[in-house]
């Protein structure tokens, strides 16, 4: 792999870091908080994705302008793609933290194993 | 009017989602939820007759002409899946009024039924659309929902199989949002019928694969797939009954469906069967899925739970049938999917029955129930009988297409594979009828036959159940027809 495809590329090498310390966060840690975050950082990095594949080199931000036709533009169609997913992160998030909010008034605790051991205890009181 | 049926088929429940949030009665939204859904069930069912009469349909909404703007196609495939998925529905809703307030609290109820539309609306909407990205949205939509719905379950377990879920879940429609880019860096279209004319030229790009290996874990997340199952037992377990009754007949189906017009409308059979092999990739997993699942089910206390399990196993039944590669196996799948749904509806409407009177579904808490709540128990029992696959139910129909195509591609030893898993089946279900029949009734003096609103819309699948067991003629036809306008492809 020559460095040439490394700088060519350098939006792809961005996403999959993102993707993958995202990824990481979720399985690893067992705070409830820090799995949304994970899964936030993981979205995003998508978000990057679609952003970065809309961009022509060179292209300037597609607004038509009065006598300029023929001028090269990005394609703003991902970047409105993205729009949508952004807000559906956000719908996402916002679902996660009100239900670790109401996991943290039932159980006392958003740690994952500590919810289990709690569990179990009460499964095997049933 | 009957020009504009694909759209008001997703606008429907849309729009009164949220007039469910500004009535403060419970019983005056739940009424608007009925007519919603029942709605959506003629619409769905117009639409049927619709492209039975003229074949594929196609809706360019706001006027912006495929492949520019967002197309909504249905044919056979899509026509019967949106059959399914309002069906159930408008099953669900009618026996959700009491059930939903026995086990929801009642400030919450019209919020239930806010969000049982949406999740409705966005099952409909992938169903129907004809855009890749729309699927996307509408899948986010309807998991959302439902991510809300399962966290209202009385237990506080529901909370974290609501959360769990949720996590997966997000994963899952992430992945599928990263395919879905791929396929538009490769051709520069999100229109599927235009996808499917373009992506032939880039097959031998690794981008189109890697995009092919997102899709397939995306969506194997969302049909619960083993071993991406773990979402799944739990998140039907804790959530209340008229919400698993629902989500279980629906939002896996709707999975498998995405799964088939991807991968067979859109890549096409030729790439998926011969360049990237998924019949090989999907059949050790269905086989496992269908034998340790239904293992793992016969061991379970809550019947809920052991209900649960039976899902991933008879999920595995539907993926099989895609793995066979052959019409006859996605005639097995695309009946399986009607099918399964009639019979796990009924299923879980009779666990719901139970939780109603008793306000447990453990099976020591069910002792001698048979001759206190004759009626549910027959219907449990009726539905079992079913999900095993006796003749004279709609179990016995799928069973009988899925062996018949495994013998068709020679694999007599996954034929006996079925037949045998058949048999556990039949020990799961018997676990739960020799407590309800043959041990004594311990429990209140009291406790009645559940109400006519819990039994009556249980029956109405259990008669299903076996009216279409018995007159197999039409849904085998339909089913047939659709499998093979997917393995055709799509028309030019």
């Amino acid at each position: 792999m020559s460095l040439d495809l490394l700088v060519s590329h350098y939006n792809y090498w961005v996403v999959i870091f993102l993707m993958m310390v995202g990824f990481y966060i979720l399985i690893s840690r067992g705070n409830l908080i820090k799995k949304i975050v994970g899964l936030n950082v993981f979205q995003t990095s998508v978000f990057m994705l679609y952003i970065s594949m809309g961009k022509v080199s060179g292209g300037t931000p597609p607004i038509l302008l009065p006598g300029e036709e023929g001028v090269l533009y990005s394609n703003p169609l991902p970047h409105v793609l993205i729009l949508t997913a952004i807000v559906v992160g956000i719908a996402t998030t916002s679902v996660g933290l009100a239900l670790a909010v109401r996991i943290k008034e039932a159980y006392g605790t958003i740690e994952e194993d500590e919810i289990n051991a709690i569990d179990a205890r009460t499964e095997a009181a049933e | 009017m009957s020009a504009h049926l694909p759209i008001l088929q997703v606008v429907v429940p849309l729009l009164a989602a949220p007039l469910c949030l500004f009535l403060k009665r419970g019983r005056v939204a739940w009424g608007l939820a009925v007519l919603a859904s029942w709605a959506a069930l003629a619409i769905a069912l117009a639409l049927l007759g619709q492209v039975m009469q003229e074949g594929v349909l196609s809706y360019a909404i706001g006027d912006w002409l495929p492949p520019i703007g967002i197309e909504y196609r249905v044919d056979i495939v899509n026509a019967w899946v949106l059959v399914i998925v309002s069906g159930i529905g408008a099953v669900v809703s009618p026996y959700a009024m009491t059930s939903v307030e026995r086990e929801v609290e009642a400030e919450r109820i019209p919020l239930f039924y806010a969000a049982y539309l949406l999740c409705l609306c966005g099952l409909l909407g992938i169903t129907i659309t004809g855009d890749v990205f729309n699927v996307f949205v509408f899948l986010e939509i309807s998991s959302l929902s439902a991510y809300a719905l399962i966290a209202l379950g009385r237990h506080r377990r529901a909370l974290t199989s609501a959360f769990r879920y949720l996590i997966m879940g997000s994963v899952g429609a992430t992945f599928i949002v990263i395919g879905i880019g791929l396929l538009y860096v490769m051709t520069g279209s999100l229109n599927m019928a235009d996808l499917a004319q373009l992506l032939p030229e880039v097959w031998d790009s690794r981008t189109v694969k890697v995009a092919y290996g997102f899709l397939t874990v995306g969506f194997c997340l969302k049909l619960a797939l083993f071993p991406l199952h773990l979402w799944l037992p739990n998140a039907y377990t804790f959530a209340p009954s008229a919400v698993t009754a629902f989500m279980a007949s629906t939002a896996t189906k709707v999975a498998v469906y995405m799964l088939l017009r991807f991968f067979l409308t859109i890549f096409g059979a030729p790439f998926s069967f011969d360049v990237m092999a998924l019949d090989r990739v999907l059949l050790p997993l269905a086989l496992v899925a269908i034998a340790s699942m239904s293992l793992v089910a016969i061991f379970q206390v809550n019947v809920k739970r052991l209900l649960a399990y039976s899902s991933v196993a008879q999920i595995g039944y539907m993926i099989l049938g895609v793995s066979f590669a052959t019409v006859t196996g996605l005639t097995a799948t695309l009946l399986h999917l009607f099918n399964h749904a009639l019979m796990k509806g009924a299923l879980f409407m009779a666990m719901g029955c139970v939780m109603y009177r008793i306000g447990s579904v453990h099976i020591s808490a069910m002792a001698g129930l048979g001759r206190r709540m004759p009626w549910t128990m027959a219907a449990f029992v009726a539905g079992g009988l079913s999900l095993v696959g006796v003749p004279l139910t709609v179990g016995f129909v799928s069973k009988w297409y899925l062996i018949l195509g495994a013998l068709e591609r020679g694999w007599w030893p996954v034929a006996i594979l079925v037949l045998l898993t058949s048999l556990l089946a039949l020990v799961y279900i018997w676990r739960v009828v020799e407590a309800a029949y043959f041990r004594d009734f311990p429990g209140d003096e009291a406790t009645r036959e559940a109400p006519w609103t819990l039994l009556g819309p249980t029956w109405a699948l259990v008669a299903l159940n076996l009216y279409f067991g018995i007159d197999a003629g039409r849904t085998v036809g339909i089913a047939r027809q659709a499998a093979e306008v997917l393995m055709a492809g799509i028309s030019p």
